[in-house]
């Protein structure tokens, strides 16, 4: 399902960072970041529910509001119960809407909020993703002081929190157009091998948002996936090109933008709701401002991973959400 | 597609692990474990004049309270990484599983946190040891091989 806006803009984001990430390729395009996964909080989780806060401040100074001016606050996380966004929201006491939908979060946020801005029924709202490396790992894989030995198709949890507002005023990136993905399972039940879970989900949204805008593939300046990671990348190129014919031109992975891979201990590269919009937000957003890119679509994926149903023998189901930015044009 | 052929798909993009190097890693790191805890042992019973049976024990202790004092430390987790089954297989392994969960859920309270997920890891370890224990020696009774 494709769905088309004319008066929805990104007007600013807030972005920050943990310590892999500052060491990364894209470290001086973050709004801040952080030397170690704690925050000065007690715990990860409360750190990552810190983190959310943090972006959520810096976005409101940037547009020069306070938290009283936003109408509604969307935000989700990979923490049993989005706990760090709950949290996070019994501070700020923005109206809040709760949601997850793994890795892809980020952009189902900002589909619901601007379908909100779209209908007129808010004025604005602030969509947000977070993820926590220690406490994914603590909560999907093993304690983290146990580092136990990993293929090298895993991912590396992202540290972060990346927040947008939204609104119908003219000014920064315009959201053109969201397609709401479906979910889909071809049958891969290793948990160490995500890319490979949301291939497919990835290029089934692309396909239907190319076919319902008809639109090339070349329109965009820029297809960006969520967190596919370096072979999941390598798998949707082949995939694309297998079942559906199509070369995937001008297209990249967030996961393999955000780390240095030669030099940093993160596999097949980063993974978690916040690193399609890390990514996005921060360094996609600046070129947008320069125009080096006029159009982006951003193909946020999500493993919809339960460690539970993985034992239960299951495979994991995926899906994925695109939204297109595009530079305003005077 | 169908499934079976997108496992091909990504079979094709996957890569390989280099599983004779890390088996050659954990060989030589794993008997050099072995190594170091029969020279304990011998030290035990050589200098402290213990019994060579108790001395067993000794090292056993000595070893475990290192695992754990490394994994407190912070850098045994990256040693089990390249090591891998080398340090995970010893009583080294044992301990790290103990000593790393116990540190992760301090915080969540001694009965509900420390209490209920210590064993997390380290359970199924405990829970087979037994079983395969307990059928072992069954099987050498049945067997008429009563020490």
């Amino acid at each position: 399902m494709t769905i088309k806006y004319n008066n929805v803009y990104l007007n600013a984001t807030g972005t920050v960072a943990g310590p892999y990430e500052q060491k990364g390729p894209l470290k001086n395009y973050y709004d801040g970041t952080y030397d170690d996964f704690y925050i000065d909080m007690d715990t990860f989780e409360q750190a990552e529910s810190k983190m959310i806060e943090d972006s959520i401040d810096i976005l409101l100074a940037k547009i020069g509001k306070t938290r009283f001016d936003i109408d509604l606050f969307l935000s989700g996380d990979l923490l049993n119960q989005i706990a760090s966004s709950g949290y996070a929201a019994s501070r700020l006491g923005i109206p809040f809407m709760g949601i997850y939908n793994a890795c892809a979060t980020s952009v189902e946020g900002l589909i619901l909020g601007a379908n909100m801005v779209e209908a007129k029924q808010i004025k604005n709202c602030i969509c947000s993703a977070s993820s926590h490396n220690n406490a994914a790992e603590k909560q999907f894989r093993y304690p983290v002081e146990y580092g136990g030995p990993k293929p090298k198709t895993a991912t590396f949890t992202t540290t972060g929190g990346a927040s947008a507002y939204l609104s119908s005023n003219k000014e920064g990136i315009k959201i053109e157009s969201a397609t709401v993905g479906t979910v889909v399972d071809l049958g891969i039940k290793d948990a160490y091998h995500m890319g490979a879970v949301m291939a497919p989900a990835a290029a089934d949204t692309i396909m239907k948002h190319l076919r319902d805008t008809k639109r090339e593939i070349g329109y965009y300046d820029l297809i960006l996936t969520g967190d596919l990671g370096v072979y999941g990348r390598d798998i949707l190129k082949d995939y694309m090109k297998t079942e559906y014919g199509m070369d995937l031109k001008n297209y990249n992975d967030t996961a393999c933008m955000i780390y240095d891979r030669e030099k940093q201990p993160v596999y097949a590269g980063g993974s978690g709701p916040a690193c399609a919009p890390l990514v996005t937000y921060s360094y996609i957003i600046s070129k947008m401002k320069k125009k080096e890119y006029g159009r982006v679509l951003l193909v946020a994926t999500g493993a919809l991973h339960s460690p539970t149903m993985v034992n239960q023998k299951l495979s994991i189901p995926a899906i994925a959400h695109a939204i297109s930015l595009e530079v305003i044009s005077e | 597609m169908e499934k079976s052929k997108y496992k091909d798909l990504v079979a094709k993009h996957t890569p390989k692990e280099n599983r004779i190097y890390n088996g050659m890693v954990a060989f030589l790191i794993g008997g050099m474990m072995g190594v170091l805890g029969e020279l304990l042992r011998q030290v035990y019973a050589y200098y402290l004049d213990i019994p060579t049976s108790e001395a067993t024990m000794f090292m056993i202790i000595t070893l475990i309270f290192i695992g754990c004092l490394f994994t407190c430390f912070g850098f045994f987790d990256k040693w089990v990484n390249f090591a891998k089954c080398g340090l995970i297989v010893p009583i080294t392994g044992f301990a790290h599983a103990m000593m790393s969960a116990a540190l992760e859920y301090r915080k969540e309270g001694l009965v509900t946190g420390i209490g209920a997920n210590m064993f997390k890891l380290a359970g199924s370890v405990i829970i087979f040891g037994v079983v395969s224990a307990y059928t072992f020696g069954l099987i050498r009774l049945l067997l008429g091989g009563v020490a």
